[in-house]
């Protein structure tokens, strides 16, 4: 790592030689300065070396981008979604992929060789062609139809993705702060109790209204964010600060996390983490085993944005189902605090505790 | 013309002022360009300059940072790591400055100021004054904006984009302090600054074209210049109203943006305002802003790449339209910033659509540009390298536009290094390379000499490969889920692979930072000892060319021209030379003139003798009037 250091600093070191050098060169060259001679050519060797440069560019540009995509494709692009939505996206992703990158290819051999084979040359004029109306609407029309063909792909993906949730969704709380992640649960009745910023505290992190809304007395709270697979979930985002925003990279989720108004993204986990590792074991990722889901910040909140994350797990349905079922309630692990804050209408089976 | 009509002329024009009047406070629009110029070389400098400090960070995580003490200061912690809230304010910084002070200020101010009377035939602006107070508010606000980089508890470092409520509450980060409060004051002078000078730009180009200079046959520079003036007088007020409620909330307990928040142990009791409207009317500029600070670039590369390529632009009507069509339409698409933010779905949907529209003229430009090329006789000065590479990386920048305005698409990559990606080379970089192909193409007017083009050539190449080095490898950290402004990437597992690319990645930028001090090194060594510059060293149409090697105050010595042709009279069949300038009637080149000039051709004749006669008559009226 220092050694790259030393490298660039090296390479600088070369660069300020070659600078002073020149700064002696043109001293001399400026010492008799004269009018250039309006009979040389105009250009010198200069421009045919330049124009040569484009096309080296080209190959070197595309041979990197190439071999670097492929050899390290493992590394850096994600799994096969985990989510339904998201093979989609990821379709949709790579469809338009391949068509920019026929259009950056085809501009760039135009752009890259044009220089070299246009190169001034002393006794030829350039063609005078000012304007061709039949081009113009060809290039107006054909990225108007490849767009339109894209955009309406995307549009139905897009409209699938933001339709409302089934109604036998799963709903989830997330709840964003600086600089961590709080979720919940609706417990047995599946509803997630209304809450109200001005009941949080340090206890109560997520300010259940528990007078408002009974229904909070059997929320309860985890402290990773559990999915059961191939059940549709709501996720029902919020922050109590400043924005975050939920990103389930796996997943292809993102939201932001806005105080004052909640927001929503549902879609529906499809493998758990061990269905993963074993796809990536299949094509030899060596970070197979170490695969984690991962739920991270994507909207700026301070300094420890960075480092704004919580763990996700998907469990198949029936193991999700008895770890939900197992969960004790928030309530009633915090009776204590109801009664101390005189919460009138606390259930009997918990009062009595 | 005569020499007693030139004395004259000489006469009305020529103020001698004092230093003071002449240099700092001159109401001399290229006085006032050069200034705009340099700040912005120095804002470049200081803004490149953060960038390459976090990428210390982000490329070399485990790096002992202790030798950049002596600049940062405590920012670097006794281990020698760079501070986390810092790295945020250096993010933020490199934002404002590089998109305000530099692309906008440098290139519109720059140039527009430069270019606009130069090119139409004016002797200046249309309020010289405003044109002084333009620049003058400009350094008022880089003033406050420097001093916010030396306080206590550091400069705003939220984001370029300020959104509330981290902006709007310093319990959610130090900088949301008196740093943010002087980022908003600067700001608030800038956008002043802006509107003084897009007002004086279109008043010049409407009312101030010298005889002949119809709207088509503006340079498309000067088209370019007044659509970008006509964007900004529109959005900018509108980030000025979101400064100033922004003020408000912050200052006065307003809830314009604030609403249900527990920080810091307490709830506050702003109730009812509206996070997302903020960004509305942020990005309700933000969106415009990016074709502020590309137009210009755009209208630059269109000049140099015609002259240089020998042959007029391809499609001159075609790249106008197409500058009025992105102009409308980049004043509603800027929700495709927000397609994550909760927005009704819906709005989504018309936004994705007609963000997809703003393609359509974009890719005319490019094909436009590319044709322009195609069977020229190209010359390959610095301006024309550093035009060709513009071309290029607008293309690139432009193609993952079409990912990221696909609402679906968006989810996955929004706020990831793609976007970082995205948006550097598009808008970044090309704007960045426009402006310097019109420092090293105009150079010679503004100075008198010649830049050294071999140091531009090592100029143009060591930057255009840094450019890809640095920006194109993001695609892969993006399209991976890497999200944007982490201080490390080590803290977080998916994202913790990407220490071999991101130390490229900062080795690149690095290394392109300081091939730019060669730039500034040609740059003030040519001012004063380059070669003297020929009356027009790239044998371009304009009339800039006309004037004198050192212009004055005024800038034409005697009569303005009067303008006959369009300004790309390149490569005409039958001409004697391969350009034939604006200032040269139709009727002193029948050989070369099309069916439709020659016909303009005896207008002029008939017009010339008309004007004639009526000088004569008049001078028989005064000779009359005289010996009465």
């Amino acid at each position: 790592m220092n050694g790259l250091l030393i490298a660039a600093v090296g390479v600088l070191f070369l660069v300020l030689m070659a600078l002073i050098y020149r700064v002696f060169m043109l001293v001399r060259v400026a010492k008799d300065t004269k009018e250039p001679n309006a009979k040389d050519s105009r250009v010198g060797m200069s421009n045919k070396v330049n124009s040569i440069l484009f096309i080296v560019f080209f190959f070197v540009l595309f041979a990197s981008i190439f071999a670097y995509g492929f050899s390290e494709k493992v590394k850096y692009i994600l799994p096969e979604s985990s989510s339904i939505h998201g093979i989609e996206i990821d379709f949709l992703f790579w469809l338009t992929t391949a068509v920019t990158f026929f259009v950056f290819i085809i501009t760039h051999i135009l752009l890259f060789f044009f220089p070299y084979v246009y190169r001034y040359k002393e006794h030829k004029r350039a063609t005078f062609i000012p304007h061709n109306n039949q081009l113009e609407i060809a290039w107006t029309i054909v990225p108007a139809i490849v767009l339109t063909a894209l955009v309406v792909t995307g549009w139905t993906v897009w409209s699938d993705i933001t339709d409302p949730a089934p109604e036998d969704a799963l709903h989830i709380e997330v709840m964003g702060h600086q600089f961590a992640w709080k979720v919940r649960y609706g417990g047995k009745d599946g509803k997630i109790g209304k809450f109200n910023y001005m009941k949080i505290d340090p206890t109560n992190q997520v300010g259940m209204d528990f007078e408002a809304d009974e229904s909070n007395y059997d929320d309860f709270m985890y402290n990773e964010l559990r999915l059961p697979k191939g059940r549709p979930v709501l996720l029902k985002i919020r922050s109590r600060d400043v924005l975050h925003s939920v990103f389930l990279p796996h997943f292809r989720v993102k939201m932001d996390a806005v105080p004052g108004m909640p927001t929503q993204f549902w879609f529906t986990p499809t493998k758990t983490a061990e269905d993963v590792k074993k796809e990536l074991r299949e094509i030899n990722d060596p970070n197979a085993e170490a695969f984690q889901y991962k739920l991270a910040c994507t909207e700026i909140c301070g300094g420890s944005h960075f480092a704004m994350f919580m763990n996700v797990s998907v469990l198949e349905a029936d193991e999700f189902q008895k770890w939900y079922d197992s969960e004790e309630a928030w309530a009633a692990k915090n009776v204590d605090y109801l009664k101390e804050k005189k919460i009138k209408n606390i259930p009997s089976n918990l009062a009595s505790n | 013309m005569s020499d007693t009509t030139h004395h004259d002329d000489h006469h009305d024009h020529e103020h001698h002022g004092n230093f003071w009047t002449n240099y700092i406070f001159s109401t001399d629009h290229k006085v006032i360009a050069k200034q705009f110029l340099f700040t912005a070389i120095f804002w470049a400098m200081i803004g490149v300059g953060m960038s390459v400090i976090f990428r210390l960070q982000l490329g070399f995580p485990d790096a002992d940072l202790s030798f950049l003490k002596p600049i940062l200061g405590k920012w670097i912690d006794a281990t020698g790591k760079l501070d986390k809230e810092f790295y945020l304010a250096l993010v933020t910084m490199h934002g404002t400055i590089m998109v305000f002070f530099v692309l906008t200020a440098g290139l519109s101010g720059t140039f527009s100021n430069y270019l606009i009377p130069l090119q139409i035939g004016a002797v200046d602006m249309a309020s010289g004054f405003m044109n002084m107070l333009s620049y003058w508010f400009f350094a008022a606000a880089g003033v406050i904006m420097f001093y916010s980089l030396f306080i206590e508890t550091g400069p705003a470092s939220g984001g370029w984009v300020i959104y509330p409520p981290l902006s709007a509450l310093p319990q959610a980060m130090p900088g949301s302090g008196l740093g943010m409060t002087l980022w908003l004051s600067s700001m608030a002078l800038f956008i002043i600054s802006t509107l003084l000078g897009g007002i004086n730009y279109i008043s010049t180009v409407i009312n101030m074209r010298t005889r002949g200079m119809s709207f088509n046959r503006l340079p498309l520079t000067i088209w370019a210049f007044f659509i970008t003036a006509v964007i900004g007088l529109l959005s900018f007020p509108v980030l000025f109203s979101a400064a100033l409620l922004l003020i408000f909330d912050r200052s006065f307990g307003t809830s314009f943006f604030l609403s249900d928040i527990y920080i810091g142990g307490e709830a506050l009791p702003n109730q009812g305002g509206s996070a997302i409207l903020f960004q509305h009317l942020f990005w309700f500029l933000g969106h415009p802003e990016v074709y502020i600070v590309l137009l210009p670039a755009l209208g630059i590369s269109s000049e140099v790449i015609a002259t240089n390529s020998r042959k007029p632009i391809f499609g001159y009507h075609a790249m106008i339209l197409s500058i009025i069509g992105i102009a409308v339409l980049s004043f509603i698409v800027w929700a495709h910033h927000m397609f994550v933010t909760g927005m009704d779905p819906f709005l989504g949907t018309i936004f994705m659509f007609l963000t997809l529209i703003i393609a359509v003229p974009s890719a005319v430009k490019a094909f436009n540009y590319i044709t322009t090329l195609w069977k020229g006789n190209l010359v390959f000065t610095p301006a024309m390298l550093f035009s060709i590479g513009l071309i290029s990386l607008f293309i690139v920048g432009g193609l993952t536009g079409i990912h990221l305005a696909s609402a679906a698409i968006d989810i996955q990559l929004h706020d990831t290094y793609f976007v970082v990606a995205h948006f550097h080379l598009v808008m970044g970089s090309a704007s960045f390379f426009g402006m310097l192909a019109g420092i090293y193409h105009w150079f010679p007017k503004m100075f008198g000499r010649m830049m050294d083009a071999k140091m531009g050539y090592f100029h143009f190449w060591t930057t255009f490969i840094g450019v890809y080095a640095i920006f194109f490898p993001m695609h892969f950290i993006g399209v991976a889920g890497f999200p944007r402004r982490y201080y490390s990437h080590t803290a977080f597992e998916p994202f913790g692979l990407f220490t071999d690319l991101n130390m490229f990645i900062s080795t690149a930028a690095i290394l392109t930072f300081f091939a730019q001090f060669v730039f500034v090194f040609n740059f003030v060594y040519s001012m004063f000892k380059g070669r003297l510059a020929p009356a027009n060293p790239w044998k371009s149409n304009t009339l800039e060319w006309t004037t004198p090697r050192f212009p004055g105050h005024g800038n034409w010595v005697g009569a303005i021209p009067q303008v006959f042709r369009w300004p790309y009279d390149y490569s005409k069949p039958g001409a004697k030379d391969d350009f034939i300038p604006q200032h040269i009637p139709y009727s002193e080149t029948p050989e070369s003139n099309l069916p439709f000039e020659q016909k303009l051709a005896e207008f002029e004749k008939q017009e010339q003798q008309e004007g004639i006669r009526i000088q004569k008559e008049s001078q028989i009226t005064t000779d009359n009037n005289e010996n009465v």
